[in-house]
């Protein structure tokens, strides 16, 4: 069995992981990364988990959600509020805890009555949703209101965000290879014949549902516990969209699509950080571009697999 | 029972402005099945141009509203020529980050142009009359609000209803292919709808300018989504429908600032949007098709 | 044995009554053909079997470990998951997926590791894995689509994607297998080959098998037995000799003035 995990494949994951991980620091180190590059390339990490979650919904399930600012949310507040009596390691794993078990039971209160729906009204329902959960925390007294919660101690170090963000990567991937994950992926192609091969659509809409908002919840404790100050503005349903957009942008389906568009789009919002009046109408005339040249997104369904490159590299070998 | 009455009367004239909004939108989703999320920036940018038109030009409150009018019904034409006239074909969350990315430029070029501070109407445009029915006020804002919406539905009733080119909207909405083979130029029909659409939500910037008298770029995003939502409870594609639900939505908001908590005004909205798609899916006067097998 | 028993079954869309008071049994074993006009009801009458519509009136009882238990208005992967499987008039396959993985979908209710051990890849994931991989990969050689197995379903020829919607309902062990016109669309040599793999079908996976179909020459030589739907109710049934010869039925087909 240890000759299945140790795979030709996983060994160059595990190889490259290292490899990035390694230089990333290192550059860090020497400073070649400094605090400026810093705070994108961190952007860039929060942001590959809430694509991949993301991805898992829309891409890989079909399920075309517009709410997952609102989980990320819940998790954002829930470690916000625990770290700022607790601020050390356990209190942020106790946060990262709480979030996820709040956020799948919104997760759940969501998805009961509105999975049954399709497409549009999927959408303007989960935007709904998330709203309704913004409101919320604009209105408790423990999340400070509109102030928003400030003073959360920097607990998000870069070994634990690259960890947890491979770690959602592995869960989204290898649950979208098993037996549920083509439950789901039938259900976006075909959900009247998935049904019809006994396949219980609710239940695994639900799952992928409830799997996408633990993620975004961890995602969001990351972000509270990196940028000190945590306020509902930050979680309206121009964030769910900016995450859609890296989603569709990837191609939809493919994570390794959403890990390079994640990255895209955090280099594009640095270097438009310089021309901050017009930032955002750059962003949209690029959005609409790419929309209009690329709509499949940059690598439609495809995954890059080491074996596939290994498999292209002997081809090439052999017609030499 | 007469601050009731008021409440109505100040949620129908909210209602109205929504209902006038949730028309576009529901034409647009009706003949090309896009959630057309820049709908609400074309409401903002009859406001900004009302204000130009009344402060720079000083023109009366009659031709600034037919000047917004204009000005957004060739603007939501030239918007769907180039952004969503190739994604025609697209997925529809192809087409829909499209929307948001127009509603992006329309935003924030405007906030770039006209910079983000409020702008207030000038005073007086339609005078300080207010009516009193039985302790109840009626502005006069309100009065034009309720004549300029009647108008317009009416008028768009009429369109959509009587001429060549509202059934031409109707057959397309039905079966783009079938319209085209019957010899109607689909584009054409596109474009008018989203001529139609946008000069009834330029409308609604105007009076909601005059009304609210303060205007800002970002000031669409809000209405957009209620009205969307309003579009949505009454059956996405069903013009009374939009009608209904625009008012519906409206006085529902008034109701709840008035007698619960103007921090739950926005929570409201959802509710209802979440509560008709659990019970009602199709929205109030929409029918169920159940997938053929 | 009676394996599936359909009594007064009744279906009423609005004012239209498309299925009216049809009964049939169905023993282990046995191959049915449910022949009828275009609009007779046919594929209505399969929807309610399958789950995907819900009767208005009558009972449709399976059964099951012996006992006969209502299915009617069971949720269609319920009724999937008590073994009765089926095929689309207008095929339906899952088309972005290879023609292995759809197999491998209608295997899902048969695979035992949860999403944990999915997520951790425990060793119950490679152990059933590897198993579905071999049960699929067998049941392609039967309908001859084993060289194809990494195609996208909707790259296969339309005579192929037939046979592949037949593979995948057979992935879900059904004790029932219903077909709806399986042979649409084929011209003749393909027929033949079809006719062959549903005699092949039943001998070896011993199972019934109820079909849809307009092509005569095909049901009057496999079928042992057809019920003629017309215009929602049940006409006939008997033998293919004995439909052949009867006169509702020839009405039903070529009119009055025979």
């Amino acid at each position: 069995m240890l000759k299945k995990y140790f795979s030709k494949e996983n060994i160059c994951w595990i190889i490259f992981a290292a490899v990035i991980f390694t230089l990333i620091t290192f550059l860090m180190n020497v400073g070649v990364i400094g605090s400026y590059y810093q705070i994108t390339l961190y952007n860039i990490c929060i942001n590959v988990i809430l694509a991949v979650s993301l991805n898992l919904i829309i891409g890989v399930c079909g399920q075309f959600s517009l709410g997952h600012a609102g989980f990320m949310c819940i998790g954002a507040y829930s470690a916000a509020i625990v770290v700022r009596s607790m601020s050390n390691l356990l209190g942020f794993a106790l946060g990262v805890g709480i979030g996820i078990v709040i956020s799948t039971i919104a997760a759940l209160i969501v998805s009961i009555p509105t999975l049954r729906l399709r497409g549009d009204y999927l959408a303007i329902a989960t935007l709904g949703f998330s709203e309704i959960i913004r409101i919320i925390v604009l209105n408790l007294k423990i999340t400070n209101g509109a102030a928003g919660l400030s003073g959360i101690a920097k607990l998000t170090t870069w070994p634990l965000l690259f960890v947890l963000m491979v770690a959602s990567i592995v869960i989204v991937t290898n649950f979208s290879r098993s037996r549920q994950g083509r439950a789901c992926i039938s259900i976006r192609e075909d959900e009247i014949a998935s049904e019809a091969m006994g396949i219980n659509t609710t239940r695994y809409k639900t799952t992928a549902f409830v799997i996408g908002a633990a993620l975004a919840s961890v995602a969001g404790a990351l972000y509270a516990c990196n940028f000190y100050v945590i306020k509902p503005d930050l979680f309206t349903f121009n964030k769910s969209i900016d995450i859609l957009v890296m989603v569709v942008f990837g191609g939809m389906g493919s994570m390794t699509g959403s890990v390079i568009a994640a990255a895209f789009i955090g280099v594009l919002n640095m270097l438009l950080q310089n021309f901050s009046s017009i930032r955002m109408v750059i962003y949209g005339v690029v959005l609409v571009a790419i929309m209009i040249f690329r709509p499949g997104g940059l690598l439609g369904t495809k995954e890059f697999t080491f074996s596939a490159l290994l498999h292209r590299k002997r081809k090439e070998k052999g017609r030499k | 029972m007469t601050q009731f009455l008021q409440q109505l009367v100040n949620g129908l004239s909210l209602g109205s402005i929504y209902a006038l909004i949730a028309l576009g939108y529901t034409m647009v989703y009706g003949i090309i099945k896009l959630i057309n999320f820049a709908h609400g920036d074309i409401y903002m940018l009859g406001a900004f141009v009302a204000f130009y038109a009344t402060r720079y030009f000083q023109l009366n409150f009659f031709l600034a509203l037919i000047v917004a009018m204009l000005f957004c019904g060739v603007l939501g034409v030239v918007i769907e020529r180039i952004a969503y006239k190739p994604l025609r074909h697209a997925t529809r969350i192809t087409a829909l980050i499209t929307a948001m990315g127009v509603s992006y430029i329309l935003e924030y070029g405007t906030q770039f142009l006209a910079g983000s501070d409020v702008k207030t109407f000038p005073e007086g445009l339609l005078g300080n009359l207010t009516l009193e029915l039985g302790g109840v006020r009626i502005s006069m804002q309100q009065i034009m609000i309720f004549a300029v919406t009647i108008l317009l539905m009416l008028a768009l009733t009429y369109i959509v209803n009587r001429t060549r080119m509202g059934r031409a909207m109707r057959a397309v909405s039905v079966d783009e292919e079938a319209a085209q083979l019957m010899g109607i130029s689909v584009d054409r029909t596109i474009s008018f709808t989203f001529l139609l659409g946008s000069v009834l939500a330029g409308a609604a910037g105007v009076l909601v300018g005059v009304y609210y008298n303060s205007i800002n770029p970002l000031m669409g995003m809000t209405p957009g989504l209620k009205a969307f939502i309003a579009a949505v409870f009454g059956g996405i594609g069903i013009i009374p429908g939009a009608m209904i639900g625009g008012l519906s939505i409206g006085i529902a908001e008034t109701l709840v600032i008035a007698y619960g908590s103007s921090l739950y005004k926005d929570a409201i909205v959802y509710v209802i949007l979440i509560l008709i798609l659990i019970i009602k899916p199709a929205g109030l006067l929409g029918k169920h098709v159940k997938e053929k097998v | 044995m009676t394996l599936l028993s359909v009594k007064g079954l009744t279906k009423n869309f609005g004012g239209l009554c498309a299925v009216s008071n049809v009964s049939m049994e169905i023993g282990e074993g046995e191959l049915i053909g449910l022949i009828g006009p275009n609009g007779a009801g046919k594929t209505t009458f399969f929807n309610l079997l399958t789950g995907v519509y819900e009767p208005s009136e009558g009972t449709i009882e399976l059964n099951v470990n012996g006992k006969m238990t209502d299915i009617a208005g069971m949720k269609p992967y319920r009724v999937t998951q008590l073994g009765l499987a089926r095929t689309f008039q207008n095929i339906r396959l899952f088309k972005s997926m290879t023609a292995i993985e759809n197999v491998k979908i209608a295997m899902h209710k048969d695979i035992r590791y949860g999403s944990l051990s999915a997520i951790l890849r425990l060793p119950s994931y490679y152990k059933e894995e590897e198993r579905v991989e071999r049960e699929a990969q067998e049941l392609l050689k039967v309908v001859g689509l084993y060289e194809k197995r990494n195609e996208r379903a909707d790259n296969l020829p339309y005579g192929e994607q037939r046979r592949l919607e037949i593979a995948r309902a057979l992935a879900a062990r059904p004790r029932i297998l219903f077909l709806d016109e399986p042979a649409a669309g084929m011209n003749p040599q393909e027929t033949a080959s079809l006719t062959q793999l549903i005699h092949q079908i039943r001998n070896d996976f011993r199972i019934t098998i109820v079909l849809i179909e307009h092509d005569m020459s095909l049901v009057m030589k496999i079928c042992e037995r057809i019920y003629v739907l017309d215009y929602g109710k049940c006409i006939a049934n008997g033998t293919p000799q004995e439909i052949k010869n009867n006169e509702f039925v020839i009405k039903a087909y070529l009119g009055e003035e025979i």
